[in-house]
């Protein structure tokens, strides 16, 4: 995976998660021709398109399009299952989880996916153990001070 | 005074929010990035976590935050965790490699990777995993390493992306994360294998020697994945009844890598390959994404038949499904796979054909290019229809393409010539518009070529005409035809159909009402002149022919008006050689290219073998000298010159509709010819006597001699060596003999060749070939072919080539003027443009 992109139906950019390194200038060209071109997408049409020279595969849950760049040898339809194993970690962690959640904890939903994805791949595959990791690390967040190395 | 505590983060996602203006919204962040600005200045570190994160919200709305990049190094250096967490983040968003700031995180990601606690050391494998340069990454992958071989795993799987990361960034490292491969696959953790199967499939990817290394691994992967799928419900790893999906997949494709091009590794998974293919639940998208990587493998390996046919199967399946992702990855993979498994493919190609009505965009075109890739001899007729009914319907980007290979198509499987001739009717009516420009040509010759088909393809593009004008090549095509078979057209000679009655005075209206029409191109108007101009010889209403072309004798278009000067000409001073110049054209036969593997598909009526006797028109040739040599085409500036490489989509069967395509090429346009048959006593301004031969053969070492031309006395032959030095460089060596009575004074031979060619012309012994066979003129030619490919030898006589002002008459009409004696021993002749053209294999 490339990276990953979250943004509202009206265009707004919720997170972004890169994984090829990108100026700055770079990243907001590509991230406002994508999200134009995922949002004139009609309801019909496939999960899937071409784009430059990526395949972009895109879900949209409730308000959100969920939106990743993977690359020609990537499988789509499991791309498609990583999307949806993201969005059940994010609602177990916040319980019904919905747009505000992330927008009000935006922090907390790239701690998940820190969780769950490194450098573009999936490095757990049991929901229970990266909600677990999270756990805990949240509860560190409590100690006021760690020690040291 | 102390300053207030700073917001809190949500505090201030609160207030920027109820913003309503954008003019707002950026007054509330400046004032907020203004505080956090003094806040960074008094080096507060209790708030200087809060700080940083209200500032990477704000630059998510996309505001700049580069002041706080240092501010993250000294968050990632606290020994907070919450200060860590969001140093490590607010690094990986706000930094990037380019930067030389980013490097000062080396020697904290070093401590932190050796932290005593995991969610530390998880913290720094992670942004090193996510953005460590290349520098950082050669100055950690020791630790790196190190934790690639710790039992913990929740470190261990961190660790094996992280090498992923730096193998990528640093493929010379590769080497040195080879000893910690080697219990990854033992490991129990999901997590562990699911990253250890990632990295080592970076790294059979990126080196062979990896990938051999790596192949004893293929009986513990079939294992693994065995195991997957047999065992029971677990809970952990469920996903809709299929255990551990992101796994199976990640082991799918090592596989796939491992035994590719491998008899034995692709023997020992070709069970668990038709297990995983067979037994996998398809309700659900889970499902449907291993039998995906499963078929993807079966066709990458050297699977059985059967798997293969078995993994064709399942793509058909895939097609009638409900999910339009799911038939979207079935037409990718089938495009894929049509050229080795055709008729596997074809069994599914009404499914596939279907699919050509979907809403969806890239499900279409793919639809499209696989049908292109189905249509065969067998099918022709049925898939016509569809692609046709398909070409109305479908959107604007799609035509071209779609126009071109129905044209294509139509030309290897036409089952008769009216078939074909509608079918070309069809596309110029309905996507005329949209057809390539140089279709005109290659559709002007299929007509020629279809003789009995004549007075019907006439009369069909003339009642088009009557309907709209507004589609170039349309009009293009029929003007021509008009001009060439108008005769037809007013005698109502129509057998195919119900013969319309035309009158002479109707037909012409049509054709001047195209040189007045804003909606012509001054291309078309060229082509109407000359229909006009043509039609002289075939109807009786000579005055106003005459009348339309004089006044075009003034007109401001350069083109339109020396067409019109000369055909002035033709009439006032030359009118005893119009019906010869203007007589209809005879057949033009294609070049054609059979590759050695291949098999030729044949329509019933014409065969694309090479066959001799070109015959090209060329009535003036006002251009300068280096321009002659460069047409292709020659004499008429208004026909485009066909490129030879021709768009290759769609994709082919077999390969010999690229090759096809490859050696399209029209040589005769749509200007009035010269008659071929001319009495002995007309001086041998004739653009005949052509053959056409394939002159080179990579493969044969020696090529014969040949005689490019023959004609009216003139004979030349073309001897071959290869150079001695250089085997690629061929050796021509033209002799020119002159049977006549009179010497051929000012003999000049000239030849052109395509860009990857390279010529060079020795002086000639002579510039007179004399008569009665007395001597021979000789040159010699080298030519370089360096990307080997086969071309083909047209030689052409052509015009003089001076340029001749519009008022003047143009040097080929005033040849045709003198009396043959004179003209023998005064003319410049200039001979043989040879045109040497590549036929792409």
């Amino acid at each position: 995976m490339q990276f990953m992109l979250l943004f509202s139906r009206q265009g707004k950019l919720r997170l972004q998660k890169w994984y090829v390194p990108l100026s700055d200038k770079e990243k907001k060209k590509i991230t406002r021709e994508l999200v134009q071109t995922v949002l004139a997408r009609k309801p019909k049409m496939c999960s899937f398109l071409e784009w430059r020279d990526l395949k972009i595969v895109y879900k949209r849950y409730a308000s959100l399009y969920f939106c990743c760049a993977i690359e020609d040898q990537d499988n789509e339809l499991i791309t498609l299952e990583i999307i949806h194993r993201y969005v059940e970690l994010l609602d177990k962690y916040f319980g019904s989880v919905c747009e505000l959640d992330i927008i009000f904890n935006f922090e907390k939903a790239y701690f998940i996916l820190d969780e769950f994805l490194l450098g573009g791949e999936a490095q757990e595959t049991s929901k229970k153990n990266v909600l677990k990791a999270i756990e805990q690390a949240d509860l560190l967040q409590e100690v006021r001070a760690l020690a040291t190395a | 005074m102390r300053m207030p505590a700073p917001i809190r983060l949500r505090e201030l996602i609160r207030t920027i929010r109820t913003a309503r203006t954008q003019a707002e919204e950026r007054e509330m962040i400046q004032k907020e990035c203004a505080a956090i600005r003094s806040s960074f200045r008094e080096e507060d570190n209790t708030y200087r976590c809060r700080n940083v994160a209200k500032l990477l919200y704000m630059h998510m709305l996309g505001y700049p935050a580069h002041f706080g990049q240092l501010e993250c190094l000294k968050l990632i250096a606290s020994q907070k965790f919450t200060d860590k967490r969001i140093g490590y983040l607010g690094a990986m968003l706000l930094l990037d490699e380019r930067q030389d700031v980013h490097l000062l995180m080396t020697n904290c990601i070093k401590n932190d990777l050796n932290h005593s606690t995991q969610y530390v050391q998880g913290l720094a494998l992670c942004t090193l995993g996510c953005m460590g340069s290349s520098e950082m990454c050669r100055d950690l992958a020791g630790e790196v390493e190190k934790l690639l071989k710790t039992s913990n795993s929740y470190l261990r799987k961190k660790a094996a992306l992280c090498a992923v990361h730096v193998i990528r960034k640093v493929p010379e490292l590769m080497e040195m994360f080879l000893p910690a491969t080697k219990n990854l696959l033992s490991e129990k953790n999901h997590g562990v294998l699911h990253t250890s199967v990632v990295l080592l499939t970076e790294m059979c990817e990126r080196s062979p020697d990896m990938l051999s290394h790596f192949r004893k691994l293929v009986p513990q992967l079939v294992r693994i994945l065995k195991n997957l799928i047999m065992s029971g419900y677990s809970p952990e790893h469920d996903v809709s009844g299929i255990s551990d999906p992101f796994l199976q997949v990640r082991i799918l494709r090592l596989l796939r890598i491992l035994g590719k091009g491998d008899d034995d590794s692709s023997e020992a998974m070709n069970d668990i390959l038709a297990q995983v293919a067979t037994n996998t639940e398809t309700s659900k998208n889970v499902g449907n994404a291993i039998l995906y990587e499963t078929v993807l493998t079966i066709m990458d390996i050297k699977s059985e038949s059967g798997l293969r046919v078995l993994a064709i199967n399942i793509l058909g399946r895939f097609l009638l499904n409900n999910d339009k992702n799911i038939r979207y990855v079935a037409l990718t993979s089938l495009l894929k796979t049509v050229q080795t498994d055709h008729n596997a493919v074809q069994r599914h190609r009404s499914t596939i054909v279907d699919c050509l009505k979907d809403l969806d965009v890239s499900i279409k075109r793919r639809a499209m290019e696989l049908s292109f890739a189905l249509v065969n001899g067998n099918n022709i007729r049925g898939m016509m229809k569809e692609l046709l009914y398909f070409l109305d319907s479908c959107d604007p980007d799609f035509k071209a393409d779609c126009a071109s290979g129905i044209f294509l198509a139509a030309e290897k499987y036409a089952p008769s010539k009216r078939w074909h001739i509608d079918t070309i009717m069809r596309v110029l009516t309905t996507a005329g518009s949209y057809v390539r420009d140089d279709s005109v040509p290659n559709l002007i010759q299929l007509i020629t070529n279809s003789v009995e088909m004549h007075a019907y393809t006439v009369q069909r593009l003339y009642k088009a005409l009557l309907d709209d004008i507004s589609q170039q090549p349309l009009v293009q095509v029929a003007s021509w035809c008009i001009g060439e078979y108008g005769d037809l057209l007013v005698s109502g000679q129509c057998e195919e159909e119900e013969p319309i009655q035309v009158s002479e005075d109707e037909v012409l209206d049509v054709l001047e009402g195209l040189l007045v029409s804003n909606l012509s191109t001054p291309v078309t108007r060229g082509y109407s002149l000359t229909a006009i101009m043509k039609l002289s010889t075939r109807f009786s209403s000579l005055n106003r022919i005459k009348k339309v072309v004089s006044i075009y004798g003034s007109s401001i278009d350069v083109e339109l008006q020396q067409r019109a000067v000369e055909y002035n000409a033709l009439f006032k001073k030359y009118d005893h050689m119009r019906p010869a110049l203007l007589e209809r054209m005879p057949i033009m036969e294609k070049t054609a290219t059979n590759g050695p593997s291949e098999t030729v598909q044949t329509n019933g009526e014409t065969d694309s073998t090479i066959l001799d006797t070109k015959h090209l028109p060329s009535i003036s040739q006002p251009a300068s000298q280096a321009n002659d040599l460069l047409d292709l085409l020659g004499g008429n500036d208004v026909v485009p010159i066909i490129q030879t490489t021709v768009p290759t989509k769609p994709a082919s069967a077999g390969g010999e509709l690229l090759d096809l395509l490859g050696d399209l090429s029209l040589t005769g346009g749509p200007t009035p010819t010269p008659a071929s048959s001319v009495p002995m006593s007309q001086p041998p301004f004739l653009l005949d006597g052509l053959t056409s031969q394939p002159l080179f053969n990579d493969i044969a070492a020696v090529i014969p001699p040949m005689t490019a031309y023959n004609k009216n006395g003139l004979i030349i032959e073309f001897t071959f060596e290869r150079s001695n030095p250089n085997p690629n460089i061929a050796v021509i060596t033209i002799h020119a003999t002159n049977s006549t009575e009179a010497d051929m004074t000012e003999f000049v031979f000239q030849a052109a060749v395509p860009k990857t060619f390279q010529l060079q012309l020795l002086s000639p012994s002579s510039n007179v070939v004399p008569a009665f066979n007395q001597g021979s003129v000789t040159q010699v030619i080298r030519v370089l072919n360096p990307q080997k490919v086969r071309c083909y030898c047209e030689p052409r006589t052509h015009s003089a080539s001076y340029r001749s002002r519009s008022s003047e008459i143009s040097p080929f009409v005033l040849k045709h003027l003198q009396k043959s004696d004179e003209c023998l021993s005064g003319a410049k002749l200039n001979i043989a443009k040879l045109k040497l053209r590549a036929a792409s294999h």
